[in-house]
Formats: C-alpha cells, structure tokens, sequence
C-alpha cells in the first residue's frame, strides 16, 4: 500500500471521512510502528537522569498536570470533596505547591466538585459515554454527555467503541466522536483510546489519528480500569501522532498518560517524553495531563525531599 | 530543546575510579617497566587533560610478553580442563559485573564516549561476552568443529580505540575458551580499561601469562604481529593497516582474523515504519560518535519518502545532546583524539567542495576537546568520496533509490562488505534484500545491534574471519 | 553440657514457598545406616496437583526470559551453593553413606554442572537449531523450544548430584519441572528447594515433592497439562508410569540403569528431551 498522502489534509477530511473504505485506506496507510523499535525509543529516553533543579521544575509541573481521579461505584459527595480541597492545595504546609490540573469524576458528582472548586481555577473532568466499557447506544452517551455538561463540567473523558474499532468499523467510531464533541458544546473532549484494549501500536496510531480527525481536543491512553494502563510506549506513539497532526493539519491536540503512573519518578519519564518527542510547546497543562491519584502525595513527599534533604514519609502527607 | 524544563547537570561521580600517575605493561601476572623506560601520556579527549603515562612496549618487551603466553601455554592453560578454564572466564564476567560502574567510568574518561554508552552497552555487552565464551569452555566438542578441537597456541591481538574495552573482550574471551594464551595491544589513546582488566585478571587468580597486556602504537603491534612465535594474529582497525598484517604474515602458519573499515547502507523503504527508522539512522550513524566500523554511514532513503526522512531526521537529530561524557544525559560525546577531528573536519571539507549539501544539528561545541556535531550531506552520489571512504565520525552521507534493485546495486558498490540495514514492513522483501546484501552482518528494522551469541564480521575489505557466537570459536581453535 | 541443636523442619518447595503436605503428612528419613535424620513431608496427589499449577504459572515468564538470563540465574545457583558446601555434603554424606571427603566431591560435582548447564542456556539453540537450504525461494529455520511442564522422578541413589543431573538440563531450556526426590534421601532435596528460593530462580519454576514414588508419580504421570516426565528414578514403576503419559503423549525421558555414573559427562540427551523443534518458513522476495 502507497503511504498515505498526508499533505493538505485539513481540506481533505471530509474526503477521507466519507465512506469506511476511504476511511480505513487512510488510516492503514499511516506509517507502521515497529514495536521493538518504539519499546526501545521508551526505555532510552526513561534513562534520563533528572535531577536538582530539573527535577523541581519537573515535580511542580507534574503536579499542575494531574488529574486527580476517583472513579469508583463507591465514591461519594463526602470524597469528592475531600479531593477536591486536595487538588486546590496540595499540600497544606507549603503554600507553593501548585494546584493540579482537574478532578475527574462521574457526571453525577460534577455538581459537587464544581461547587467545592468554585473559581479556583482546578477544571472539572467527567467521564462519559457509558464509561469505562462504552457498551450503550449513542443516544445513552449523548445524554450521559449532556447531564455532565449540563453539571457545568468543563471536560469531557469519553470511550470509544474498541469493539467497532477492532471489526474495523471506524466510520462508526469517527461519528461517534463528532456527535460527542458537538454534544459537549465549549467543554473539551478528551477521547479514551483505551489501548490496553487496542493491544498494537499500530492500532493505538490509527485510533489516535481517528480521534483527532472527528475534533477530539486531548487523545487519552486509558480508562484505568484495564491492565495495562498508560505505558511509557503507547505514549511515545500518541505523543508521534499529535506531532505529526499538527505538522498536517495545523491544529495541536493534547495528550493524557491516564493508569498505573504511581511514583514520581513514573511522571517524570512521561515529562521527558513529552519534552523530547514533542517539545516545550506541549509541556503544559493545557496540553499535557496525567491521570492518577496516588502519584500526587509520591510527588509532594519528593518535593519535600528537595526542599529539606532528608526522606520523609506517608504520615505526613493528607490521605483524602 | 526548550527552556521549560531544561535538564540540570547530572554528571556521574569520578570518585570511582582510581587512577595512577603511571602504568607499567601487564606481562606475566604482573606490571613491569618497558625495557627501555619509553612511555606515552593519554588524554581525556573531552578535556585534553593528561589521565596517565603509561608505558610503550617496545621489541624487548613484547618478546618478554610472547615468551610468558607460551610459557603459560604449554604448562598450565592448554593442560586445563575446559571446565577449570570456563571457571575462570564466570569468575572473570562477575568481576566486570562487580565493578561495572569503575570500568564504565574509566572508559568514558579515556575514549570520550558518552556515560551512558559506556554503562548501558559496553560494559553490559563485555560481561556478557565474557559469560557466553565461559559456558563454552567446557562444551567445544559441541561447537561443530569436530570432537576434539584443539586450541591454537599464543594469540597477538591488536584492538581499536572506538570499543576499548568490548573489543577486548571480543578478543580475550573466545580465545582463552578455546585454550589459547594471549598477548593483546590496546590502541595508544585508549589503554586505561585495558589495564584495569589485567587487574581484574589478578583478582581472579588467573595464571600469570595467561592474559598479557602490552601498551603502545602502531610500532608495538606490528612488533607483536610479526613476531615469530605467535599462532594467531586478531586485528580490529583500518582496512589499510590490516591490509599490511596480511601481507606480513603471508606465508607463516599463523591464523589470522580481520575486523576492518565499512561504508554500511542503511536502506529506508516507503513503507518503513518511519519512527523507528530514523532512530535506527540516528543509531546507526551517530551511536558513539560515529566511531564505528558497521555504522549505517550511508543512508539509501526511497525517492517517494526522502523528505518526510529528512525532515524528520533533522528534527530528531536537533534534539540530540552534545557536550560532558560523564554527564548521564549526553547523546553524543567527544571525537577521541585530534587526529580523528582533522579527519573528519577534512572529510566534510571534501563532501562541501565535490557539491553535497552539509547540514549540521545546532548544538554549542564545548571550548575544549575535540568535537564535531551531527552531520548531515544530502545530494549525495555514488562518486563522492564521501559516499565511498569511510570517515569514522558522526557524518551521515544521504542518496536515493526508485527500486530494490537499485538500492541493492548501489549498497553493493563499494570495496567494503562489513553491515547494511534495511527498513520495511514487507517481511520478505527484508530477506532478499539480506540475500542479495554482500554484507557480513544485515540489520532489519533495528541497527547496531549487539550480542555474544552473534557472529559478527565483513565480506571484502572489511575483513575475513568472525567473532562472537559459535563461529568465533573457529577463529581460536585448529580446525 | 554443649549446645542442644536447632533442627531444621524439611518441608516441601512449591510456587517458591515451602509450604507442609496439604495432607499433614511426614516420614522419617533415616541415614544409611538406619538412624533417624528427619521428618520430611509426605507429598499427597493434591500436592502434585498444586505444584504443577505452580510451574504452569511459571511457564511464560520462564521460557519468555532470555537465554542470557536463565543462563545467569543458573550460574548463581551453583554461586549459592558454593557456599553451603559443607552442609550438602554432611547431608550427602548421611543420606548415600559416604565419608564426608566423597560426599564433599559429589556436591563438587553438582555445583560444576549447574555451571556446565549455565553455559548450555544460549547455545543450545545454536547446537540443536539450523537454518534449512529448502529448495525454494524461502527462508527457513528452525528452533528448539522448550515442551512445557515437565515431571521429573529423581534417582533414587544420588541424592543430589543426580538430582541436580536431572532438574537443571530440564529447566536451563525454559522448562518448569515438578520434581520428585528421591524417595529414602530427599533431604538434600530439601535443602536445595533453598538454595533455588534464595538464587532469583523464580517461584513455581523448579517445585520439589518429597514422598513415595508409588503414591505420586502415577498422578503426575497421568496429569494431561504436564508436557513431558523424566523417569530417570521411576525404576521398576517406568514402564507403567511410561503408559500413563501416552495418554497426552507426554515426552518421556526413560530411566537410567542402575549404575548408571552421574559424575560422567552427560552430554546434550538430556536437554534435548524435553525440547520441541519449531521449523519457520517466510518468503523470500521483492
């Protein structure tokens, strides 16, 4: 197969939309990844020794970068409160921590964590679309989407249709995504590939691309409720994938490494990622997040380490 | 690179290595003077400070050296049991496993080479060599050369400065596994690891003359070559020096293996999965300055995707870090020595005046040392000389190719035969491109890879002979 | 008065643990001589049942680890031994009655061919694996892979070189083996299980059963996920044991003869026992 053309692809996409053949002879002809190769490229750049100032900088930003995440049956008005107060200020001892980035919750506890947020700044992130499976109708996601908009949350985490994905169905996925962005109104849509799902490079390269081309505003890894999560690898390939985006189309699309990110030194690499693949233009909250929770008080105990040199320990950090 | 988050220094502590003022030869189990007191200062090419003196063996001296292989040939090593011998070679692994960090540090000083090279791929791999060579030890009756291979006597081994220690053990490890006794030569800018192995060989009690290490230049190696009582002559270098090996030792009963220059093409395909392919090209080119004799020095990109790899080369090779060896984020570090900048400097003169575009990534060249930053030549042809010589340095030459065919004939045309690769996702075109490759090693989709378990060596005038896996058994043994 | 002994309870190796036979079983174990040593566990069919769970467990990272590594680990086995040499050859030399100079070469002999094995993990498959001329534009090759789960009855009167003899070439290729010591001497056995769990061999990938042959193998023979069985220490009970496995065509490794010399070389036999040959065809074009 001739590789795909990608010039002038912004006027293009309607074109290469127009039918599931058109659709899928695009995104077969993107280039391949080999794996051995993208592995390798990931474990490299996870060599880099970040240290001192480089690695106050690193920590703060991975904090204002964090998507303070409960997504769980058993969550609660009580929790999400708790959580919030934490993302506003992290550590309650030392005024300079950033605030993260956003809480991410289910749409019926957005109200909750808009009204404990209030102006801080701290965005409010739900997940919709019949999360995490995606097993609904579109008119159950559109509503899923509407009651979360209609909450005030300003993002939007949505699904996508691995099993119409992986039957190759992608004019079905690229819909559904466009009735979801328009359903979303000015929130942003952060589109779940869930690429532990997707299991190729290959495929999370094609979803990527599918996704941006149907106007997702942020390309995310994962739901976190599959092994595995967010990898270093798959990163690196959606990280290639933004870049060459814009390079065709002109418009920068974000990225979120979302499950399994636990210690600081597993933020880091994701910075250094971002930092070498793609460059200083994505290391931003607006275009960079990572979603986790218990990263964040491994990231503040770091910080502290840097600020007192000496190690300190779970006690002294809020559990919420 | 940007500025939000700029790395901080991170340079690995000095403190592990312990360096003297002065280094005597390793003849014999021990370190002794050279005969005449001659000696020659190494540099720190990152630098240009003085790491050490150490001592030029002259006639004398490698006699001396010969005599106590021989000596510990005929007494003590070929009378071993391949079991006993294996057991030095585990004891020897574990020591450079043990001291990894010591040896990694100390060659990054010497050669220039960035720390995490040397950390994470020559000491690793020369553990490793050392490990696989162990095991065969005991097992040559299995290694298909007949049921009883015997070993060939005193080695002479001449090795390069580019992989000081990892030729080293390329070289040491399979022939004391076949049960030979070896004198070997380090290059004249890189003999510090070397001597930390002779010590490493004390620590693991390994009979004296069994391993005898003899420091010098070009003079002390043909000494070692010629000398009459070798059985085995192994030289890693430039095809014009092992060109002079094999005349001098036409005519004796001496078994010779060359490991010698290369001019690689790296074939790049459409359909190759672009990523990997330009880290394979940075891999193949720029991985340890360039200072490689299977580097992919020749990049033959398809017509139909020659921009797209350019351009995304160039922005890959933009965000290479230059600078500090010892720091652990440096890509690429020093040039080894000035004569190899005038070299290289000279070679890009001659790329710019045949009419090849020069294009270099923009980093700071460091105010002392010797540096030359990633290079890059496009428009270039077949009858560019630098398309043709081999230049040992971070300069990639770029030409294109409308077919198979036509990439095959071009990466065939040259005196050498050394490496090539090839980038596609198309399964069976990689194997008739490695059929038709006259190339002693074959890249796919990947590039300067290395292991003990794979042979390694040229066609042509890159040499004859191969080391690693089973066949580098052959080289030591007398089949 | 000297100090009273601590004694050590010998318990069975199973998933990298040392757990009591589920059955709350034990035997005495008495020297040569008849004299007590031990109580040691007397392994029930569930616990065969439980150590081959184990070494499925362990099957894919074992067998998808290099041949580097396995061949690293091994070697640290015989490091670990190494330094309990006095203790295998007070055990070796109580179970087999020997003096401790001869038991003392034996266990000497069990360290070297754990090194011996150690070497053989990445050449095997360049000793026993080709690249294949067929007549035809296709690449082909083909390569030894290990059969899976393997059940080894060790010898009955080596109790550990001949041990050792029989687990190591069954696992240096990527097996995982469920092993059966010998009957009247497991207690070196045992303490081998240690050395394994202290040596970064991964649980679950060697399993050692102590008991009666009679009882287990016949179990282990017949389980259709073991993959192969080394009857080296079946003796009498081979050929029944050998029918068993032929109802999922098990490989089978017959035993030894009775005098049979474990200080001799072994050659390559008994690794490739338990290795399968995959042969790859590809083509080769533009």
């Amino acid at each position: 197969m001739a590789p795909t053309d990608l010039t002038d692809l912004t006027g293009r996409i309607g074109e290469i939309t127009a039918s599931d053949a058109a659709l899928r002879r695009f995104l077969h002809g993107l280039p391949g990844v080999d794996q051995v190769g993208a592995d390798a490229r990931a474990a490299d750049l996870a060599s880099r020794s970040i240290k001192t100032t480089a690695k106050a900088t690193a920590l703060d930003l991975a904090i204002s970068m964090i998507d303070l995440t409960t997504l769980e049956g058993m969550d609660t008005p009580g929790k999400v409160r708790g959580l919030c107060a934490k993302a506003m200020r992290p550590d309650p001892m030392d005024p300079t921590t950033p605030p993260v980035a956003a809480i991410c919750v289910y749409n019926d506890l957005v109200g909750v964590a808009k009204e404990a947020l209030r102006d801080s700044g701290v965005k409010v992130a739900a997940v919709a679309t019949a999360f995490p499976s995606g097993r609904a109708s579109l008119d159950v996601k559109l509503l899923d989407t509407g009651d979360a908009v209609a909450a005030g949350a300003d993002e939007i985490d949505m699904v996508i249709d691995r099993g119409a994905f992986l039957t190759g169905r992608y004019l079905d996925v690229f819909d559904e995504i466009v009735a979801v962005k328009a359903a979303c109104g000015t929130a942003h849509l952060k589109v779940i590939l869930e690429t532990g799902e997707l299991q190729t490079y290959d495929n999370v390269r094609r979803a990527s691309w599918l996704a941006m081309l149907a106007g997702g505003d942020f390309i995310k890894t994962s739901t976190g409720k599959i092994e595995p999560a967010a990898t270093t690898p798959v990163t690196l390939v959606m990280l290639q994938a933004v870049r060459d985006f814009r390079e065709a189309t002109g418009r920068q699309v974000g990225v979120k490494a979302a499950g399994g990110i636990r210690t600081s030194k597993d933020a880091i690499r994701y910075l250094v990622l971002v930092n070498e693949i793609v460059g200083e233009e994505w290391l931003d909250p607006d275009w960079f997040r990572l979603g986790a929770s218990s990263v964040l008080n491994d990231l503040l105990m770091q910080r502290t380490k840097l600020a007192t040199g000496r190690y300190s320990g779970p006690d002294y950090f809020t559990l919420d | 690179m940007g500025t939000v988050f700029e790395y901080a220094p991170a340079p690995e502590s000095r403190a592990v290595v312990t360096l003297r003022p002065s280094y005597g030869l390793f003849i014999d189990g021990a370190f002794v003077e050279p005969a005449d007191g001659s000696a020659f200062a190494t540099v720190n090419p990152a630098t240009e400070e003085v790491l050490a003196e150490v001592g030029e063996a002259g006639a004398a001296d490698v006699d001396r050296a010969v005599k106590a292989a021989r000596r510990a040939y005929t007494r003590t090593w070929s009378r071993m049991s391949g079991r006993e011998r294996g057991k030095y070679l585990f004891r020897i692994a574990r020591i450079i496993q043990e001291r990894a960090r010591e040896l990694a540090v100390l060659e990054t000083l010497d050669n220039g080479k960035p720390i995490r090279e040397s950390r994470d791929v020559d000491v690793p791999l020369v553990a490793a060599h050392f490990f696989y060579y162990a095991g065969w030890a005991d097992k040559l009756d299995h290694a298909g050369f007949g049921p009883d291979p015997r070993p060939l006597g005193v080695a002479a081994q001449v090795i390069p400065w580019n992989f000081p220690l990892l030729m080293l053990s390329w070289k040491i490890a399979p022939a004391l596994a076949a049960g030979n006794t070896v004198v070997l030569k380090p290059a004249e800018t890189t003999p510090l690891t070397a001597l930390l192995f002779a010590e490493i060989c004390q620590q693991a009690d390994l009979p004296p003359g069994v391993v005898n290490i003899v420091t010098g230049a070009g003079r002390t190696g043909q000494s070692l070559v010629e000398h009459p009582d070798v059985d085995k002559v192994a030289f890693t270098g430039s095809t014009e020096v092992g060109r002079l090996i094999a005349r001098a030792v036409a005519g004796s009963r001496k078994k010779v293996t060359l490991e010698l220059g290369g001019k690689a093409a790296n074939i790049v395909f459409d359909d190759a999965p672009v990523d990997q392919a330009v880290e394979g090209i940075v891999r193949g080119v720029f991985f340890n300055q360039g200072h490689v004799c299977c580097a992919g020095t020749r990049l033959l990109v398809q017509e139909s995707v020659a921009d797209e790899v350019l351009r995304s080369l160039k922005r890959r090779l933009g965000t290479l870090r230059l600078g500090d060896p010892m720091d652990k984020n440096t890509d690429i570090g020093a040039i080894n020595s000035a004569v190899q900048l005038e070299r290289i400097e000279a070679m890009s003169m001659v790329g710019e005046a045949e009419g090849a575009q020069r294009w270099s990534a923009p980093c700071a060249l460091p105010d002392r040392g010797y540096w030359f930053p990633p290079t890059v030549f496009t428009g270039v042809s077949q009858v560019h000389r630098i398309a043709r010589e081999e230049i040992f340095g971070p300069v990639l030459s770029v030409l294109t190719f409308r077919t198979p065919k036509e990439a095959l004939a071009k990466a065939n045309n040259t005196p050498y035969g050394l490496s090539a690769g090839v980038w596609t996702d198309k399964g069976s075109r990689i194997l008739y491109m490695a059929q038709h490759l006259r190339a002693g090693v074959v890249w796919a989709n990947t590039f300067n890879h290395f292991d003990p378990t794979s042979p390694f060596g040229g066609y042509k005038e890159s040499g004859y002979g191969r080391e690693g896996g089973r066949h580098g058994l052959e080289a030591y043994l007398d089949v | 008065m000297s100090r009273l002994d601590v004694r050590k309870t010998y318990k069975l190796y199973v998933g990298g643990a040392f757990p009591r036979s589920e059955s709350g079983r034990s035997y005495q174990v008495t020297d040569a001589k008849g004299r007590f040593l031990a109580n040691a566990a007397l392994a029930s069919r569930k616990d065969a049942r439980d150590a081959v769970v184990a070494a499925r467990k362990a099957f894919p990272g074992w067998s998808g680890a290099t041949a580097y590594n396995r061949g690293q680990v091994l070697y640290r086995v015989a490091e670990v031994m190494e330094g309990r040499r006095d203790q295998f050859a007070a055990e070796v030399a109580a179970a087999e009655g020997r003096t401790v100079a001869r038991a003392r070469s034996a266990v000497e002999a069990a360290i070297d061919r754990l090194v011996w094995y150690a070497g053989w993990s990445d050449k095997v498959a360049q000793v026993a694996g080709s690249a294949n001329p067929v007549a035809g534009p296709f690449f082909n090759f083909s390569v030894p892979e290990p059969t899976g789960v393997v059940a080894v009855v060790a010898p009955q009167r080596s109790a550990l070189l001949g041990l050792v003899s029989v687990v190591a070439p069954a696992v240096v290729t990527g097996n995982t083996a469920v092993v059966l010591a010998s009957q009247t001497m497991p207690l070196p056995a045992v303490t081998f299980g240690e050395v394994l769990a202290t040596s970064d061999v991964p649980g679950g990938v060697v399993n050692i059963l102590t008991g009666q042959v009679a009882e287990v193998a016949p179990w282990l023979a017949s389980h259709m996920d073991v993959n192969g069985i080394d009857l080296t220490g079946a003796g009498l009970d081979a050929a029944d044991l050998e029918a068993a496995a032929a109802e999922n065509l098990k490989r089978v490794r017959r035993p030894a003869g009775p005098d049979t010399d474990w200080a001799a070389d072994p050659g390559t036999g008994p690794m490739l026992a338990f290795l399968e040959t995959k042969t790859v065809w590809h083509p080769v074009g533009l």
